[in-house]
Parts: C-alpha cells; structure tokens; sequence
C-alpha cells in the first residue's frame, strides 16, 4: 500500500497537466536554464527510468535536490520534520486527554444541559478552520495577554535544547569517508524534538521556555481535533457505564472516580487508541496550516514555502514523507492494538 | 413475463418523514438549524451585489483599519476596503467551491463504488486498494500538491478537494451495497433475470441514498475548510474575487494592531457555514440511522 | 446529624415507596406504595415475575436505581437513618459497608481485567483506609473460608472460575465489611439446581454467623417458602401480600399468589396438575384501572376493576390487596 501511494505521488508531479520543470518557470522560461535544471535533476530520463531511480533514492533517504538551490531535499526535511514530530505529539496529548475528559462528563450527564453543551461543543471546535482559531488565540492569549509567544518555536536569545551525548567524527578515520561538505566535528545526537531535548541536557528554563512555545499552536490543534475524541467517548463510556460490573462496583461503595476512570475507562479505552491513529493524518494536515499560521519551523511549514518557490521536488519529497509518517503510525497503533488486545493477551 | 414488484425503499418512507421534522427531536431541529444557516448564507451571498453598501474589492472606500461605524458597519481593512461588503459576498467562492466538489465527488465515487462493489473480485480489489491508500493520506497535503501543479482557481480547487474526498463515498457506497447484496430481495431479483444495471439503479441505488446524502454533508463542512485552508496557504483565489479565506490570509499581517475586526467577522462566516453543514450532516446520520438507546 | 424517625425497632424500614422510571414514552411506576420491614436475622423474601419492580425495590434501598429512573416519594430508614435524605457521599459509604448487594449475573458482575484479590483489597481500602493491604487480604482469606472457596484461588482473574465459585466470591466480597444488611437479587438464577441450594443454604448459615438481615429477590416462590421467614408477593409494582412465610403457605390469600403456589411442582404428588396463570402482566405505561391483577383474576368482581384495592390486615402481620378480604380486617 505504501508502494501505491509512492506511485502516486510520483505520478502526480510528473503525469498532471504541467511539467514540473516548466511550472517551475512559468511564462519567462529561459530554454537553456530548463534544460539544465531538468538535466540536474534528472528529469530528462525516460519515465521508467526516473520511476526506478525514484523508488531506489527514497529507499536511501535520498529525496532529490531542491529546485531553488539544488540543496538536498532529504536534509532539509530531514531537519524540519523533528518540529512537526514534537507538535503532532503534544497536539494530539491535548486532543486526546481533553476529548476524553469530556466525552467521560457529557456521558455521566447523559442528555441533561452537560451532555449538550459538550456535545455542542465538540461539533462546533471541528467546524472552526485551525487557523482562524490559531489567530484568534495569538490575539487573546498571546498578544492580549502578553503571555505566551505567537510564533517561532524558541527563544532567539538562547541556544536551543541540544542532548549532551554526542559523536566526536574529527578522527582521520571518519573525515576521510564522510565528504567534508558539512565541516562537522561532532554530531549532537539530539533528538530534535525540544522538549525532550532539554529534559536531556537537564537545563529546565529551556525545557520551560520549549513548552512556551508549544502551547498555542499544540493548542490550537488539539481543541480543533478534540471534538472527534468526545463523540467516541461519549458513546462509549455510555454503553460501558451501564455494564452489569461497574453497577456492582457502584453497590460495593466504590469512589465514583474510580467506578468511571477505573473501571469503565479501562475498557472503553482500546478505540480510542484506534481513533488516535485514525485521526493522525487529519493532524497532519491540520499541521501544515497551524505551522504556517505560528511560524513554526516544522515540515508543513516547509511545503507551503516551497509552493512559494514552484519548488515541485521539494513539494514531491515533503509529500511522501507525509505519506510515510502516517503509514508508520497506522502501523504502529495496529501492532500496539493486537498487543494490548485483552481477548488476545489474557 | 411479470414486472418485478418494485420494493419500496426505506428512503422515500423517510422523506415522507421530513414533513415533520420538528418533531423528530433533537435530531430534527439540528437539520432545521442547520438548513437555515446554509440557506440564509447562500440568499445572503446571492443577493449580495444588490445590498452592499460598497464595493466589496474597492479600495479606499474608507479610512484605512477604522472599527466598525455606522459607515463601516464591520469597520475596514489595511487597504481601505469595507469589510461588511466583503462579508457579504465573500461566501461565493466557498459555495461555488464546495458545490463543485460535491458534484464531481458524486459523478465519479458512486458509480465508482456501485461498480467496484458490486463487481467484486479482482477490479474491486485494485480499485479499493488505491482508494484506501488515498483515504489514509492526510488530506490537505493531498490538496495541496495537488493544487500546486494545477494553481490556482475555483475549478482547480474544487478538482483537489474532490480527489480527497472520493474514496469517502467510494467507501461508504461499498459498504453500503455490500450489505444490501446478500438481501434476499437482490436474489430474487437477479432470480428472475433482471440485469445487473436493472438492479443497481432500483434496487440498491435507492437504499444507499441516504448514505451518500449524510456523507455529501459533511462533504460540504469538510470543503469550505478545506477551501479556506488552501486559500490561506495561497492556493486559492486571485485578490479580485471576495472571499472570507483571503480576508483571514491578508489579516494575519494585522494581529499586532489589534484589528479583530478584519479576521472577526469572515473568520464567523465561515465557521457558520461550515456548522451549518455540519448540524445538517448531524441531523441527517441521527434520523436515518438512528442510534440504539436504552 | 440524621433525623431518627419513630421505627427505631426495626433495621430497615420502608413506607411508600414510590419508584418511576421516566421515558421518553412516558412515566413507567415500577414501584407503587411499598412498604415494609425487616429485622435483625430475618430473612424477607421478595417474589414476582419480571417487571413487577422487585429488582427496582431492591435497587432502590441503596439507591442505584439506573436511569432513567427515580425514587418519587416515600422513606427508607436503615437503622434509624433516612437513607434518601444522605448525602451522596454519606451513601456511598453505606453501600458494601452497611448494605451489601449481590447481584443476579457473576460473571458479568466483576471486573474482568481484575483478579479477585484485588477486588477485595479495593473494596477494604475503599471503605476503611487505614488498613493495609497485608491485612485486607488476611481478611480476605477468612471470608473464602466462610463461603467455601479455596484460598489459592484468591489470585485468579473471573473469567477463571466457575459460575457457583463466582457468586461464592460475590457473596464474600458483600460480607467482607459486616454489613448489616444483605440483598441478594437472583443469586442463584444464573446457576444450575444443585449449586443453587448450596448458595442459598450458605447465605442463610452466613446469616445466623454474621447477624445481618438477608433480602432475597427472586422470581421463583419455592426458594423463598422455606428458607425466608416473611414474603413479599409483588404484581406490577404493588405489593400483593406480604406476610410470613408460614402463613402464606398455609393460607394462601391473594389469588396471584395463590396461583404461584399452583404452579410449583410438588414431587410428592403424583397427579398434580401445574397450572400457569392465564394472561400476562400489564403494560406498566397503560396499566388497567382498578386492581392491576382484575384481567388475569378468576375471581374478579366488578368493584376491581373501578378502584386498586388497599391492603388489608387480616391477620396479624399478613397484608393482602384484595377486595375478596375486605371485610375481614383486623383493624380499618
């Protein structure tokens, strides 16, 4: 299935009205310019050629090279993709832990105010497009109450969170293979995502200020994609809650917060892990607009800029990422699903 | 030789139905609702160059940034135009848009689906295949690359909406039929001869109509944000045309001067229009597929 | 802190009781005006086929009726104490500690993905958190004694069990705090007859050994007869007769209840003829007028079917709901 989506996306830049190349230039093309840039990258082979040699570079890592600058593409998202990892991450935390909470008080209050407005609720955040609120936060939040910050993803005035582990390569062993195109004479082997990265380096303040930055944009995501959580607990602690064993836990005089979060939780909690999974690629594009409208340095950010630039390898590369990220993780929350699968486990 | 006894479908039983919609309950009202937003929108959109004060895409109508006045009822934005005006008609291009997208959606998932369902075996297969690798992808970076090599345009961006949104109907049709191939009624049917586009068009066409109508709704919500997403990354319209996305793309340079104004009022219409849609969409699953209670 | 009302004397005291479960098609009364007592190591047995609202009464002592439902009017006193008057919180603590439920299903009625030591540690702690865990499962250990459990299988999950071993553990986990009162609803109905007398023998032994009270709902009038010493016949949410069970075996009086005795097979006749009851019980939303039973009474007259009859006393301590006893009572 991944091979299909591949194929796809490799059809759509070339096959689509519009050759890459001279959509890249558009009207004031200088034919000696498209032609070397179509020489470049490689864009002159026969189509089954470029297929081929597409599929084997993605297999490598390799993306291809940028139309603006012949730069790499796989760095660049390679470098970009850590800061959309780490606000899908807490966006969907936000989604989820919010959608569950309360998807769990509009099912105990079942059809009386409660349950309505929260209903009411979930059905009108997924109507707001994610910018518009991301810009309605910036202005009560960020800008009315000089509280948090509106875009970037860290302080300027202070190094960004980097774990202290590292790989020293200045040996003559390793300068020798690695081409010195990047100079490098160690690699911080950071994860990329701030948060973490700070919690590693064991500096606080920096792990404060990351999560600073995370809050609107995370906010703003998980509110729009909360809705989808509420209906799906809602409906599910409803039917779990009149279950015989949580009525005869209530008989035994257990604590109502345990009988809802301990009992009747438990269970209803294994589609909520498929939701998360399902909801992934709706948080992904979700992404894209929320990066644009904070700045924030991440792969959706990315993409938009390169449309700017008519940079359609970039465009073609940062789309199969896409694809991939949300293959791993449908992957990941299925193999998770069978593990925790009580009639499989138990 | 007998004409088959055309079985009454549950469908024309329900629209029978909605006659009395407002006492269908919450879920009736919820439609109601909805269809008065989504009416009152499309009135308000079409009779827009009758009743606006200004010219929605003149500049220097008013004073640059002003708040809202009794000239400028939703005040003005950094180029001086009225903004009440563009709120007026700024919901053309996401009607034109979303209705665009609904209509080629339709045109090719339900045959698509009906055929593929239907067929089984190996087209359905091949065919499934490349709908679900679609439907898993994230949707608006699919309308975005796509929208990309075409640029931009109502009709572009009506085709990279629809291309999403396919494999949903394409999915829900073939569930749909799937279940209504193993009814006896399809066996009789097929028993008697009738042939296989006899039987898709009235038998199991109008059994799944009301599926296709719940998820068209949501179509619609699912469009106009779409719309307005790819409109606010640059995908959308040329400046000459009003639209709200284009009012919420030029308003984020005027965060800072505390101009609400400009984003406010678009920004409501199109969660309003999108609501409507979506309370519809609502309305609709609750009514013709009633959830089971207590 | 409580009001003390005047039925001191009695552990539990019920009056009027009213108990309405409110659809969307309409009020349903599944409890009407009910009322009774029970004392210290008495045993009540509650009686009626499905829908004549004995489960409800039985929910309704420690107030978990589900919704829809609600208790409408009248009082229930536990000790002296106003049981509806309690604060939520006051109840909860009364549940499992003062009145225990067991209920009908086991299997379904514990928490699968819990092994059965656990239930008892949270149930302990819940109630009486200072004591430890060490101590909650010694506890635990004695109660498998009381019911006749094995104690390694204290470390099984519920799935792992048989069906009398799971109502045995239920049964435990109801007595483990000494609760005063215990209702059982249906406890054996989900077992086969040769554990259900066992069950129902053990529960009047942990009766006698415990000193509490013991409800028993059910719908099969055979069990009650010989181990409850007072019975309540339910129709459509009334009571029909309440009386001991002595009394209404010997002198049977409401017909409903006279044609339950009718339909219990009796081994020691050999030509007896079981006769069910003609009809069905009444819809709840459209109830007849007059006396509920009047459709189904072969000795139906026409005062029944204008007005529901009262109770009358005709004895000491036997109620009836009929017209036929109306001259018959004791006091007015």
């Amino acid at each position: 299935m991944i091979l299909i989506l591949l194929t796809m996306v490799f059809l759509l830049i070339r096959v689509l009205p519009g050759d890459p190349v001279m959509l890249h230039f558009e009207k004031n093309a200088n034919p000696v310019a498209v032609e070397q840039m179509r020489h470049q990258l490689g864009l002159d082979k026969p189509l089954w050629q470029q297929y081929f040699d597409y599929l084997l570079g993605i297999f490598r890592g390799d993306l291809g090279l940028s139309m603006q600058d012949y730069s790499s593409v796989g760095q660049q998202i390679f470098s970009a993709f850590p800061a959309t990892l780490e606000l899908a991450i807490y966006s969907m935390i936000i989604a989820a832990s919010l959608g569950i909470f309360l998807g769990v008080q509009a099912s105990k209050a079942y059809n009386r105010p409660q349950d309505h407005v929260i209903r009411i609720f979930g059905i009108v955040t997924y109507a707001i497009p994610v910018f518009f609120l991301g810009m309605v936060l910036q202005l009560t939040l960020g800008i009315g109450l000089h509280w948090l910050p509106v875009g970037q993803r860290f302080n300027p005035t202070i190094g960004i969170p980097q774990s202290p582990w590292y790989v020293d390569l200045n040996t003559p062993f390793s300068t020798a293979l690695i081409p010195s195109l990047f100079k490098i004479t160690s690699v911080h082997l950071s994860t990329g995502l701030y948060t973490f990265d700070s919690l590693l380096e064991g500096n606080i303040f920096k792990f404060v200020e990351s999560l600073r930055y995370l809050c609107l944009p995370s906010l703003t995501l998980g509110l729009v994609l909360s809705g989808v959580f509420i209906r799906l607990t809602r409906s599910n602690m409803f039917e779990t809650l009149r279950l015989d064993f949580v009525t005869a836990a209530r008989a035994r005089g257990l604590r109502e917060t345990r009988v809802t979060y301990g009992y009747a939780l438990r269970n209803a909690f294994l589609p909520v892990l498929t939701m998360v999974g399902l909801q992934f690629a709706a948080l992904l594009g979700g992404a894209v607009l929320t990066e644009t409208t904070f700045s924030w340095p991440g792969l959706g950010r990315y993409i938009v800029d390169r449309i700017n630039f008519r940079d359609y390898t970039a465009i073609q590369g940062a789309v199969i990422v896409f694809g991939l990220f949300v293959s791993i993780v449908s992957l990941a929350v299925d193999l998770l699903y069978a593990y925790l699968d009580p009639r499989i486990r138990l | 030789m007998k004409k088959p006894v055309r079985k009454r479908s549950s469908f024309s039983n329900q629209l029978l139905k909605i006659g009395s919609l407002s006492k269908r309950g919450l879920a009736g009202w919820l439609i109601i609702v909805g269809a008065i937003l989504v009416i009152a929108i499309i009135v308000m959109t079409a009779v827009s160059p009758w009743i606006r004060p200004y010219d929605p895409i003149a500049i220097n109508v008013g004073p640059i940034l002003a708040p809202p006045s009794y000239q400028h009822l939703f005040g003005t934005n950094d180029l001086g135009q009225d903004v009440f005006s563009r709120v007026l008609s700024g919901g053309g291009v996401m009607l034109q848009v979303s209705l665009l997208s609904v209509i080629v959606c339709l045109a090719i998932g339900v045959p698509l689906g009906l055929f593929a369902s239907y067929a089984g075996g190996v087209p359905d297969r091949v065919v499934g295949l490349v709908m679900d690798s679609l439907y898993a992808f994230p949707g608006l970076v699919l309308a975005i690359a796509i929208a990309s090599t075409l640029g931009r345009g109502v009709i572009n961006m009506a085709l990279s909406i629809a291309v999403v949104y396919i494999p949903s109907y394409f999915r829900v049709i073939r569930s749909q039929v799937l279940s209504i191939k193993e009814t006896s009624y399809i066996e009789a049917a097929d028993a008697i001869g009738a042939r296989n586009r006899t039987i898709l068009s009235r038998y199991v066409l109008p059994n799944i109509v009301p599926s296709i109508v719940v998820v068209a709704t949501v179509n619609f919500a699912d469009a106009i944000l779409t719309a307005a997403g790819l409109t606010f990354i640059g995908l959308g319209v040329p400046v000459t045309v009003p639209d709200w996305g284009l009012d919420l793309t030029s308003g984020r340079r005027l965060l800072t001067s505390g101009a609400w104004w400009v984003i406010g009022y678009p920004g409501l219409m199109i969660i309003l229009l999108a609501l409507g849609f979506t309370l519809m969409g609502e309305g609709l699953s609750e009514l013709l597929n009633p959830r089971l209670e207590q | 802190m409580n009001e003390r009302t005047a039925d001191e004397s009695h552990l539990l005291t019920v009056n009027g009781l009213t108990v309405e479960y409110w659809t969307r098609r309409g009020k349903i009364r599944a409890v009407e005006n009910a009322s009774l007592t029970l004392d210290k190591q008495e045993t009540l047995g509650v009686v009626g086929e499905s829908g004549s609202g004995k489960s409800t009464l039985g929910m309704s002592l420690i107030r978990l009726v589900p919704y829809p439902g609600r208790i409408v009017s009248g009082d229930i006193n536990l000790e002296g104490q106003n049981i509806r008057k309690m604060k939520d919180e006051e109840m909860r603590d009364i549940r499992g500690r003062r009145i225990s439920y067991v209920f009908q299903d086991p299997m379904t009625s514990l928490n699968p993905v819990e092994k059965i030591k656990d239930h008892f540690v949270e149930l302990i702690q819940t109630h009486e958190p200072k004591v430890s865990k060490a101590q909650a499962l010694e506890r635990a250990n004695q109660l498998f004694r009381d019911v006749g459990i094995q104690q390694e299988r204290i470390n099984d999950y519920p799935h792992q069990l048989s069906g009398g071993m799971r109502q045995r553990v239920m049964i435990a986990l109801a007595l483990a705090l000494n609760p005063s009162v215990i209702i059982a609803d249906e406890p054996t109905t989900a077992l086969d007859v040769v554990v259900q007398a066992k069950i129902l023998d053990l529960l009047n032994t942990l009766r006698d050994r415990y000193g509490m009270a013991l409800i028993l709902i059910t719908h099969d009038l055979s069990i009650v007869l010989q181990r409850s010493d007072k019975i309540i016949v339910m129709y459509a949410g009334r009571i029909v007769e309440y009386a001991s069970s002595v009394d209404l075996y010997s002198s049977t009086q409401h017909p409903y209840s006279q044609g339950l005795l009718k339909s219990i097979p009796n081994i020691e006749l050999l030509d007896q003829k079981l006769e069910a009851i003609e009809g069905s019980p009444p819809d709840l939303l459209n109830p007849p007028k007059g006396c509920r039973f009047w459709p189904r009474c072969s000795f139906a007259m026409p005062e029944c079917r204008i007005e529901e009859p009262p109770l009358f006393e005709t004895k000491k301590n036997h109620l009836v709901r009929c017209y036929l006893y109306k001259d018959e009572t004791n006091d007015q």
